[in-house]
């Protein structure tokens, strides 16, 4: 086990393999653009000036280091663990995402691409790249399944904001799959002058590799603001799963101590049981979905199968290729947190820390306060707080019951569909 | 097998064989036979089936619509080989184009031994890249199907000559950077992008991507052995009121552009 973790740590340089997933399932018109990305990113790894040029735009711009918080009342529902909470919801534009963002905007430039584009889920990526695209001058469009922009008008309209043009997906099931599918399409059409800043730890070799290694950042502070907090590692490390971004940041830095869990959980929507999930490891199979293989929900004759989550940002039916592998390896564990779950961890998190965080982020708060049960009062547990939960403060008081009033409802844009889904998921 | 597409193209000799790409199960099942049926009664050399998939990212919004009615509509991949049968009984040259995850999913080998065992002569494969093909290379080679990848103007020299090399039966070569559709010319680097590959297989060359009438497919059949046209059929289908006419206008648009590989 101890080779097969290393290979999950260490892709084979330019093939980008992890065991059997990930490596390039792309249009043949679009292998010359991953060339040349992965090149300018071996190069700007290479590159005292690019790195130096990153850290201060961190330090400067999005706020890092950004504080590990011990949640003393909120571990009295973690078996009486001790938490800490990795505060990613205080960079600038509200989660992880800019970590990412800002690295890939960096290489756009230095390939003298002046167009960036995104598929955005939440709008949380989106919102950070139209960020990113506005500081350095670049010309930026989002794409956002329609269903999206209405669960997340907020972040749409941020992205408005900011400059960058917003294109609502309309074809297929209307979601962050399709909007994926819409940027591909885009890219290889404009590849000459555009750069597809893809936002998660998914997709054709090199983005895996290139988006782990920009959100390394998190694991890296994490593990010395524990070291010092606690005088040694944590026992698990936990943060919630999408495409997995955010928790290969964090993962990346604890891979190689064994004695260290890493943990994942990922969108068990209404139950995996129940068909309506993003349950990929619990429910998915190793296939092939946007440029990478990996596990795939996915019916008996290897079609997509659409996802559903409260989430939008946990709501994609693949997740990133080293995910796959440490999953197969059992380095990592990955399990399921329903809808109704992750909202009581939210509310726990709102009510007892002062903090509320993301509905994605509440995942791997509910999986900690599994986990801590588990491992009782002695464990330390890190988690990763990957975002803040300004922007779904709407669904949030849907599912609590709170009345918004009508007009506040509609500039928050919550669609009656979604009202429907949510009172019949109650 | 791979050498009933040589045949394809021998018969063709001196000119460029036109290549039909229709969805199977699109509108239906039983009408996609019917329409591919015309389309070789008007002079579509090599037929192409698509194997509708729910995530096409090379392809534009026309196949995009026409695939998500064959899925809507229940088509699986038996149906895909079912439709294979039938056109290849009815006298068709038939090759099947599919995204990779729906043939890793039915199994490699299964696939393969399927789609020859229902007479297909090979299968192209957009997203499958010649890094990851050892299965699919060992599966076409003992099914002896045609292995059709895709070469596209941003493709170096040498990515061409690895591309190519792994290719039997001809080299698809992509006229335009973009995804699939109609458009009102066929990409200026189509030409160059033939020739580039031609320095470097002896396999037929074939260019596909926005073709779509009878003076783009005379243009490109004089430097290209093929010419494929997907979006140009599925439009017709999508705008005709019902079977019949869509059915005469498929087998108008074949017969135009049958005249144009013939260079009239």
């Amino acid at each position: 086990m101890t080779s097969s973790t290393q290979a999950a740590t260490r892709p084979v340089t330019g093939s980008g393999h992890y065991g059997p997933y990930g490596g390039r399932f792309v249009p043949e018109a679009l292998i010359a653009a991953l060339d040349q990305l992965d090149a300018a990113f071996r190069a700007a790894v290479a590159d005292p000036s690019f790195t130096e040029r990153l850290d201060l735009l961190h330090r400067d711009y999005t706020g890092r280091p950004n504080p590990l918080t011990q949640a003393r009342r909120f571990a009295e529902h973690c078996g009486g663990a001790r938490v800490y909470l990795k505060r990613e919801d205080l960079n600038h534009t509200g989660s992880h995402k800019i970590n990412n963002v800002l690295g890939q905007a960096l290489l756009a430039d230095a390939m003298g691409k002046r167009r960036v584009i995104a598929e955005t889920g939440a709008g949380q990526h989106g919102v950070a790249t139209a960020t990113a695209a506005a500081l350095l001058g670049l010309e930026c469009t989002v794409y956002m399944g329609e269903e999206d922009t209405h669960r997340q008008a907020l972040n749409v309209a941020r992205m408005r904001l900011l400059g960058a043009e917003v294109v609502p997906v309309t074809v297929g099931s209307r979601t962050l799959k399709d909007a994926i599918n819409e940027a591909m399409r885009d890219w290889v059409t404009s590849v000459d002058r555009t750069h597809y800043i893809l936002g998660t730890v998914t997709g054709p070799a090199p983005f895996p590799e290139l988006v782990r290694h920009f959100h390394a950042v998190i694991g890296r502070e994490a593990r010395a603001q524990v070291l010092q907090a606690e005088g040694r590692l944590p026992d698990a490390v936990v943060a919630c799963v999408g495409g997995g971004s955010n928790a290969m940041g964090l993962f990346s830095a604890f891979i190689d101590d064994p004695q260290v869990q890493l943990r994942g959980y990922e969108a068990g929507g209404d139950g995996v049981e129940t068909g309506r999930h993003a349950a990929r490891f619990a429910a998915g199979a190793p296939g092939v979905l946007h440029g990478a293989r990996t596990y795939v929900m996915q019916d008996e004759w290897g079609q997509t199968v659409p996802s559903h989550s409260i989430s939008a940002g946990l709501d994609y039916p693949g997740v990133g290729p080293e995910h796959a592998w440490l999953h197969d390896t059992g380095r990592a564990v990955y399990q399921p947190v329903n809808d109704a779950e992750a909202m009581e961890a939210f509310q726990l998190l709102c009510r007892t820390e002062g903090i509320i965080p993301a509905i994605e982020t509440a995942h791997a708060l509910a999986g900690a306060m599994r986990l801590g049960a588990e491992l009782g009062p002695d464990a330390v547990i890190l988690v990763n707080l990957s975002g803040r939960g300004d922007k779904d403060v709407a669904t949030a008081a849907r599912w609590f019951g709170f009345d918004l009033g009508a007009g506040v409802d509609a500039g928050l844009g919550v669609s009656a569909a979604r009202d429907a889904e949510l009172a019949e998921g109650r | 097998m791979s050498h009933r597409l040589d045949e394809a193209f021998a018969r063709a000799s001196g000119r460029a064989a036109l290549i039909g790409y229709l969805p199977a199960g699109f509108p239906t099942a039983r009408d996609s036979v019917r329409l591919i049926n015309a389309m070789v009664d008007a002079g579509v050399d090599i037929i192409e089936v698509g194997l509708p998939y729910s995530d096409p990212l090379m392809d534009g919004p026309d196949i995009q619509q026409a695939v998500d009615i064959a899925l809507r509509g229940g088509t699986t991949t038996d149906v895909v080989l079912t439709t294979v049968a039938e056109v290849t009984r009815a006298g068709a040259t038939a090759l099947v184009m599919s995204y990779w995850n729906p043939i890793e999913r039915y199994g490699v080998d299964r696939f393969a031994t399927g789609l020859a065992d229902a007479g297909g002569v090979g299968v192209i494969t957009p997203d499958l890249t010649p890094e990851e093909a050892g299965d699919w290379v060992e599966a076409t080679d003992a099914s002896g199907l045609g292995r059709v990848f895709l070469v596209a103007p941003s493709s170096s020299d040498a990515r061409i000559e690895v591309v190519a090399g792994m290719c039997t039966g001809f080299v698809y070569a992509a006229s335009t950077m973009g995804v699939t559709g109609v458009r009102a010319s066929v990409g200026s680097g189509a030409r160059e992008l033939v020739e580039r590959t031609r320095a470097r297989t002896l396999l037929p060359v074939a260019v596909g991507i926005g073709v779509s009438s009878g003076a783009q497919a005379r243009e490109v059949a004089q430097y290209a052995n093929g010419v494929i046209v997907g979006s140009a059929f599925v439009r017709c289908i999508l705008q005709a009121a019902d079977a019949t006419e869509a059915e005469r206008a498929v087998g108008s648009l074949a017969r135009e552009l049958s005249e144009g590989v013939r260079g009239r």
